[in-house]
């Protein structure tokens, strides 16, 4: 009736996912509820469960290698002190997690013994999670085990199927990039040119993101389509501001001018306050923060694009991304009257602004501050 | 100073309007349900709207909770953490909202259905309760 005695033999690599978590007495019921969820992390049909539940089923159980190289371990808090528990550690710990400096129990050579197995035995298979950017000016910026972290990445890339850059740092340089970058800091997708890398920026990035990012990869087994600068559609298709509940207020050209006027105590839109909502693609306004709870936005506060290359050197947090030279609301008031093209114009000067704002280096001062 | 002696006092007041449909979202979402009642009636197909998938305002949500009120059935499941089933008081449409452990809601859902399918048991479930059944019985017949 069963196949359960078949499974004695099998190695932790060879046991599908499915087996894993029943094993782990884990009800099919509870593996349907974990699917629904993970259809709508996922931005996902609901008519697509059942599909997901077969697929993950299935799935062989893979070996993971994470490298943190120039990072604040941001991006592992973000993920393992996540509340929603049986989410993601339900598939983080389905997968074998092989080599993780921060989490792992092993030290010094018996840490670096496992990485060289685990890179052994799952030549070709094995996934590459890498958090942290890479420093080039001097390999001593940064080492592990004696190790610069541009070897470690270099020798530990070759055999993986695929590459996760998790954060800002690993996928565009992050903090440690911003000017005057004294570590030449780059990213991951800078050295390595022959293999697929996926980028889940954030500063740290939402945590069913990184999962979801797994997931897909066990349900489909393939990478997900990602957009021009390689992060996921699913989670960055859509700007922070297109999705914001703060919007309708954008296109009425209702703003809050100061943090404590009127037009912040009634919830109006940050723009004019430095949101950089319109040119800041992910998911946020949607998935958001702590359980579902909010996002920055909706605690007041402007979106500070921190899932964008260089975000660090926008032109300053509290600063309008077209004050200067535009009247925003009278923009707006275009938009609204559905106008698309004056959006489209409105996303493009807000870009060029960026784009200047990056060459020019410029600083953010108190002033800005006390806008 | 100790930590004790810190004065602190915290107000938390949310500087958002929930009177106003900020979204717009409430009613195509309501009459969405309409037509997939119709559906379900015309051809038996059942529809699943996952609620986070729709930007909503706060409050918004709730707008449409009591709109849909509640009905005759209330289920509760022990499946990695809570799940609720309610009947709404439109028969056939379904509030089901998935907690995780620390009860914090991880996905929310209406289904317009005559039954949401995580409230059925499962092939697999069941198969393993067979083994489980027989085994403890075949022990009891040991120790008799």
């Amino acid at each position: 009736m069963t196949d359960r005695n078949n499974n004695k033999d099998k190695t932790p690599y060879d046991k599908t996912l499915g087996e894993t978590l029943r094993s782990r007495g884990i009800s099919r019921r509870s593996f349907l509820k974990f699917c629904a969820a993970t259809a709508s992390m996922m931005a996902m049909s609901p008519a697509m469960i059942p599909k997901i539940a077969h697929a993950l089923e299935s799935a062989r159980r893979p070996s993971v290698i994470w490298l943190s190289f120039q990072e604040c371990t941001g991006c592992t808090e973000s993920l393992t002190r996540a509340h929603t528990a049986t989410i993601e550690s339900l598939i983080f710990d389905s997968i074998s997690l092989d080599y993780h400096h921060t989490l792992q129990a092993a030290a010094g050579h018996a840490a670096e013994e496992a990485r060289e197995i685990a890179m052994k035995e799952n030549f070709g298979k094995y996934l590459l999670v890498v958090d942290g950017s890479i420093p080039m000016d001097n390999p001593g910026y940064s080492t592990i085990a004696g190790i610069s972290n541009y070897d470690m990445l270099m020798e530990t890339a070759k055999g993986a199927a695929a590459i996760i850059a998790v954060g800002t740092c690993a996928t565009y340089g992050g903090i440690p990039h911003a000017d005057p970058n004294p570590t030449g800091a780059v990213s991951v997708g800078d050295l390595i040119k022959d293999k697929p890398i996926i980028n889940v920026p954030g500063c740290p990035p939402i945590p069913v993101v990184i999962t979801g990012v797994l997931t897909h990869f066990l349900t489909f087994g393939s990478i997900p389509e990602l957009d021009h600068i390689g992060r996921p559609k699913v989670f960055y298709g859509q700007s922070i501001h297109d999705r914001c509940y703060r919007r309708p207020f954008y296109d009425k050209g209702l703003f809050a001018e100061t943090f404590d006027d009127e037009g912040a105590k009634k919830g109006w839109c940050l723009y004019k306050l430095g949101c950089k909502g319109p040119t800041t693609y992910n998911a946020c306004a949607t998935t958001k923060w702590n359980d579902g709870t909010s996002f920055p936005i909706e605690a007041g506060h402007p979106c500070l694009g921190c899932s964008e290359p260089d975000f660090w050197d926008g032109g300053g947090f509290y600063k309008a991304l077209s004050m200067p030279t535009e009247n925003i609301t009278q923009t707006a008031i275009y938009t609204a009257a559905g106008a698309a093209a004056a959006g489209v114009a409105l996303g493009a000067m807000n870009r060029s602004k960026k784009n200047k704002a990056i060459t020019a280096h410029d600083n953010t001062t108190i002033d800005d501050l006390e806008k | 100073m100790s930590e004790t002696n810190i004065p602190v006092t915290a107000e938390i007041k949310f500087n958002i309007q929930v009177g106003d449909e900020l979204t717009q979202n409430v009613k195509p979402l309501l009459h969405e349900i309409k037509h997939a009642l119709d559906n379900l009636i015309e051809t038996g197909r059942s529809t699943i709207i996952d609620l986070r998938s729709i930007p909503l305002a706060p409050g918004e949500e709730d707008k449409i909770l009591d709109t849909l009120g509640r009905g005759e059935v209330l289920a509760q499941l022990n499946a990695l953490g809570l799940s609720e089933v309610i009947e709404t008081q439109y028969a056939g449409v379904w509030l089901v909202t998935h907690y995780n452990d620390e009860d914090h809601i991880i996905s929310r859902f209406i289904e317009v259905t005559t039954m949401p399918e995580i409230l059925c048991s499962q092939t697999e479930d069941i198969m393993a309760a067979y083994s489980r059944l027989t085994l403890d019985l075949d022990e009891n017949q040991e120790t008799n």
